[in-house]
């Protein structure tokens, strides 16, 4: 993967800690991962923490679009988090899919600007297409390694910061 | 000033070198003093012995499927900040598989199976088996899923027969590998990477 700017880093090896890129060093990107199964959010979270990402998991997407304050008529935003860089999503879930989530993320005016990644253990074109076609930024397979996390770095969301605009990201 | 005897800890430091400077001088008295070599020797050894017990019981689990190289990419995931890691994702799983398995053997038992719940059971247990690398039981959830596509209840019971003994299999490995681990970190010893 490589991206266009100047500062891009040569392919990193899957052990080495990413560059940030352009992130101050105190703000870390603030990653909402969401996911039903409890071993894959503490595999998930351990893998962004490594890359230097700030995490914070949901186990199903309601509770996601609750903690960006997006749910269906959700009066009490006192658990919204702040300024979410990228959400990843696991497609098969209980209840909201993956697939359904990206889309309510994709509908709402303050939603839509956030890179949503979707995540799955099985390999269905039909579903990679139309995850893609809905707005993913990449539909990745489990289970997740290192090198996988790490690239998802030029993906993120950098709030308010024109700069970003010649930064593109090839995919994989 | 005479000294009765000298005890000298970690030959393999400099002690064996003393011990000849020692024998090497004129005096008698110095000479012939009594030397205790501490078992410094025997700890290094003994650690060594862990180590080797411990990559091989590694690799026998390799080579028997039991792991595949998810699990290696777990252990590359541990560090100081998380020395546990291992061992409390595996835990997580254990706990998770228990309950699915209870939900299967219900579901199964059903005078009409539902075998969409069936499927989303074996669904998950196949998640996280593929996650923690356990090969023989993701395996064994793809079958699984095969008969539950079809709806054979007689292929089910068969295949969640077979899940059960793979997971009771890899669950007791992984608790020898996390002991055997656990008795090198208690000899001093670090884990090999």
């Amino acid at each position: 993967m490589v991206t266009a700017s100047a500062t891009a880093s040569a392919s990193a090896s899957s052990s080495a800690a990413p560059i940030l890129m352009g992130w101050d060093g105190d703000e870390k990107p603030h990653v909402l991962a969401v996911d039903d199964s409890f071993v894959d959010r503490r595999i998930i979270e351990k893998l962004l923490t490594n890359s230097a990402c700030k995490v914070t998991t949901a186990e199903n997407a309601h509770g996601a679009l609750e903690l960006l304050g997006l749910a269906d008529g959700q009066q009490n935003f006192g658990n919204t988090v702040s300024k979410v860089n990228l959400i990843i999503t696991d497609y098969s879930m209980p209840g909201m899919t993956g697939y359904e989530l990206l889309k309510k993320i994709k509908e709402s005016p303050t939603g839509k600007e956030i890179p949503v990644v979707v995540v799955s253990s099985e390999h269905i074109p039909t579903r990679i297409e139309k995850c893609l076609e809905e707005g993913a930024k990449e539909f990745l397979l489990k289970p997740l390694r290192q090198s996988d996390v790490n690239q998802l770095r030029c993906h993120l969301m950098k709030l308010g910061n024109p700069s970003d605009e010649g930064m593109v990201c090839m995919g994989r | 000033m005479y000294y009765t005897c000298i005890c000298m800890y970690n030959p393999q430091r400099g002690g064996r070198r003393c011990n000849e400077s020692i024998r090497s001088v004129e005096n008698t008295k110095t000479k012939k003093m009594s030397a205790v070599k501490l078992e410094s020797e025997t700890m290094a050894d003994g650690v060594s012995q862990l180590q080797k017990q411990l990559v091989d019981y590694t690799a026998s689990l390799f080579d028997e499927a039991f792991l595949d190289e998810q699990f290696n990419q777990l252990q590359q995931l541990q560090d100081e900040n998380n020395p546990d890691f291992v061992v409390e994702v595996v835990s997580l799983f254990f706990k998770d598989s228990e309950r699915l398995v209870d939900e299967l053997t219900k579901a199964l038992d059903q005078q009409t199976v539902d075998f969409k719940l069936v499927d989303k059971n074996v669904h998950q247990l196949k998640g996280s088996s593929s996650s923690i690398g356990v090969q023989r039981v993701q395996r064994a959830c793809i079958a699984f899923r095969d008969c539950s596509e079809e709806q054979n209840v007689e292929g089910c019971l068969k295949s969640l027969q077979h899940v059960k003994h793979e997971y009771s299999l890899v669950k007791n490995k992984l608790e020898t590998l996390f002991k055997l681990q656990n008795q090198l970190l208690a000899a001093g010893g670090p884990l090999p990477r």
